[in-house]
């Protein structure tokens, strides 16, 4: 088992730059996602780290040991692709046992080895059989087979659940997790689901268009988002942006928002007069007559316990997670506030976050 | 089923569509089988027979057959007084007994099996270097950020785009300042070079179709990237590889205009070789026809020993899911 280090990782296609400097660890036992919208290059990363593709710059070392040009077979690595990739000419067993007859393990060993997998991944029926007539979770479950007998210093999973239907991906969502737990091997998941990555992910790296926006846990993430791509990309519905202007000052409290004032968390710099914007998750907003901002209902998405109120206002379409038992309805005006301890602010230029108390956790 | 049909499929053809599919399909394989068959009953008649008019067509009711046609083949023969062949030993074997009988004595063996030789020779030679330096040229344009892919893909193809007899003059000539002019090397070379292009092309599309995924994966498991084709891509490949070695095999073996051209002596090939069999001592078709018909053996039995892979290959990977 081993740690990751990537530092200032850069990968260029010709004049298109996959991957732009990203630096990042990945602990020893840590289940770490790469989460990203498609092309944003959490690939691409991925299959520098197993040595499938070169990077044009930047350093990867494995438990230590700068792994940055090796050919993927000289690194300790066992990968997992979204399409499984199994050796259509071999049955299940051989398909296993492939990767430990290539480094000439004995066979009383490989046996050994691949009932251990099959009784792990509940595969052992399987081990006769050839490839091509199994469903698609079984073909993941081969796969995650021939990669644990390796025992190897990390996993790295290409969207290993991405072929698989909806139901099947959230039943093996829960035994990845599971097998993880049990080998407590560093994994490397790249996954462009976000309920994949929260569920699964003791750390999770938010990539867009080449460049790692943020790295945390998958609470971080969610609460103090660096961002308003992240807070964008993660989230179902996604933060509510409210457009707001002037200047903000160190230590305040309180911003000018709409026809009123909004608490927020206190402010860490002082800011110039520009647009800003000010991120709410729908959980976070309440009705409230005296609330800053001012809007009229235009629908509502029906959940059981909860519904989804989506409000116009003048600052930018809001949608509320609201209780069931509230009753409204379209065209119905009302008012907002927002609970000030959750709050994100953003420079609309950037789109990076302005540190405030929810940074430092220093709220009061 | 049952008779009592509810719905017309409109995707499975009806019992009738298929019956007179499958009816058209034999009667067009038996039309053109009959230039064959003609050939083969031609090798077995004798001489006077193959021209006679109304033709014999069936043996041992219209004609008897017999091995003269392959004798006249394998051998050259002169003709001799009967008192000097009276004074020769009785003869052995069929074919000298068969030319006693017409006044004549075999002289020597004839050229037959040496043209057959060198054409078995070219032909296997020029598949074999031809599929090698396309699978591997194949698997670099698939694989590789090969830089001006698109033109050199396009350059390849482009050798194909004028009937390679159109360069004959200039190839002669280099053939003859290279020395290569009728030697079994040049002919390898020169259908190579014809055949490489076609080679490079289908096995692209072959390669193309196999999941990278899966020489990566052996890779990951510890191989090198020449391991990984031996062992991954290439069985995967089979398929498209037995089939262009078909299609090039087609192509030398069949090769007429470069060779008579190119080869007269050593390095000839057959099918140059058959038709002067026809000049020597009036018009033998029997021979002709035993020549012709020894000569379609080799590409049938490599096409039947690779069959089931030709079919699937000529749908270039459409099965392949």
């Amino acid at each position: 088992m081993a740690r990751i280090n990537v530092t200032n990782l850069h990968k260029s296609f010709g004049s298109f730059t996959a991957v732009k400097n990203s630096t990042f660890t990945v602990d020893d036992g840590d289940f770490f996602c790469l989460l990203g919208p498609s092309g944003c290059g959490k690939t691409t990363t991925l299959r520098m780290i197993a040595g499938l593709e070169l990077p044009t710059s930047g350093e990867i070392r494995l438990a230590g040991e700068d792994v940055t040009f090796k050919p993927a077979s000289q690194r300790d690595i066992a990968f997992v692709f979204q399409l499984f990739a199994l050796y259509p000419h071999m049955n299940v067993r051989q398909n296993i046992a492939y990767p430990l007859k290539n480094i000439g393990m004995a066979a009383g060993e490989i046996d050994r080895r691949i009932a251990e997998a099959a009784r792990t991944l509940r595969i052992a029926h399987l081990l006769e059989r050839a490839v091509n007539g199994l469903s698609s979770g079984d073909r993941q479950r081969v796969a995650l087979g021939r990669a644990i007998v390796r025992e190897p210093a990390a996993f790295m999973m290409d969207e290993p659940l991405g072929a698989l239907d909806a139901e099947f991906r959230h039943i093996m969502c829960g035994e990845l997790r599971a097998l993880h737990n049990r080998l407590k091997a560093t994994t490397v998941y790249v996954t462009h689901d976000q309920l994949e990555a929260m569920s699964m992910g003791d750390k999770i790296a938010v990539m867009n268009e080449g460049v790692i926006e943020q790295s945390g846990s998958p609470q971080e993430i969610y609460d103090r988002p660096a961002s308003m791509f992240v807070a964008d990309f993660i989230g179902s519905p996604p933060m509510n942006f409210l457009s707001f202007g002037g200047s903000l000052v160190k230590g305040g409290r309180e911003i000018a928002i709409g026809i009123g004032r909004q608490r927020v968390p206190e402010l860490r710099v002082d800011m110039p007069a520009a647009d800003y914007v000010l991120g709410v998750r729908p959980e976070h907003v309440q009705i409230s007559e005296s609330g800053p901002i001012r809007g009229e209902v235009f629908g509502s998405e029906y959940l059981g316990t909860t519904q989804i109120v989506t409000i116009n206002t003048a600052e930018g379409q809001v949608r509320a997670r609201l209780s069931s038992d509230v009753s409204l309805r379209a065209g119905d005006r009302l008012g907002l506030e927002f609970r000030p301890e959750k709050l994100s602010i953003f420079a609309r230029a950037t789109g990076r976050a302005i540190p405030t108390a929810l940074h430092d956790g220093g709220h009061r | 089923m049952n008779g009592n049909r509810t719905a017309y499929s409109v995707v499975e053809p009806s019992h009738i569509t298929k019956r007179i599919a499958g009816s058209i399909v034999v009667a067009y394989a038996m039309l053109t089988l009959i230039p064959l068959v003609w050939i083969v009953l031609t090798a077995i008649k004798s001489p006077p027979d193959s021209i006679s008019y109304p033709p014999k067509v069936i043996p041992w009711v219209h004609f008897e057959p017999t091995i003269e046609g392959f004798c006249n083949l394998f051998t050259t023969r002169s003709r001799q007084t009967p008192e000097y062949l009276a004074t020769l030993p009785p003869a052995r074997g069929i074919c000298e007994s068969q030319a006693r009988a017409k006044n004549m004595v075999v002289v020597s063996e004839s050229k037959y099996i040496p043209r057959f030789l060198n054409s078995v020779i070219i032909a296997f030679g020029s598949t074999a270097l031809a599929v090698f330096l396309g699978t591997l040229a194949a698997y670099g344009f698939s694989r590789f950020r090969v830089p001006l892919k698109d033109d050199l893909l396009f350059f390849i193809l482009s050798t194909r785009m004028m009937p390679p007899i159109a360069v004959a003059i200039p190839i002669y000539l280099m053939y003859r300042e290279l020395g290569l002019q009728d030697t079994r090397i040049g002919m390898i070379l020169l259908y190579t070079s014809v055949n490489v292009s076609l080679a490079v092309w289908l096995l692209k599309g072959f390669i193309d179709e196999i999941p990278r995924e899966y020489e990566e994966a052996a890779m990951i498991d510890g191989y090198t990237r020449l391991q990984a084709f031996r062992k991954v891509v290439l069985p995967q490949a089979a398929t498209g590889i037995a089939a262009t070695a078909i299609f090039c095999m087609i192509f030398a073996w069949n090769e007429y205009a470069f060779a008579v051209l190119l080869t007269s002596g050593d390095a000839q090939t057959a099918p140059p070789f058959i038709p002067i069999i026809i000049g020597e001592g009036g018009q033998d078709w029997p021979a002709v026809a035993a020549g012709t018909t020894l000569f379609l053996i080799p590409i049938l039995v490599f096409t039947v020993l690779l069959r089931k892979h030709l079919l699937r290959g000529i749908t270039f990977g459409a099965v392949r899911k």
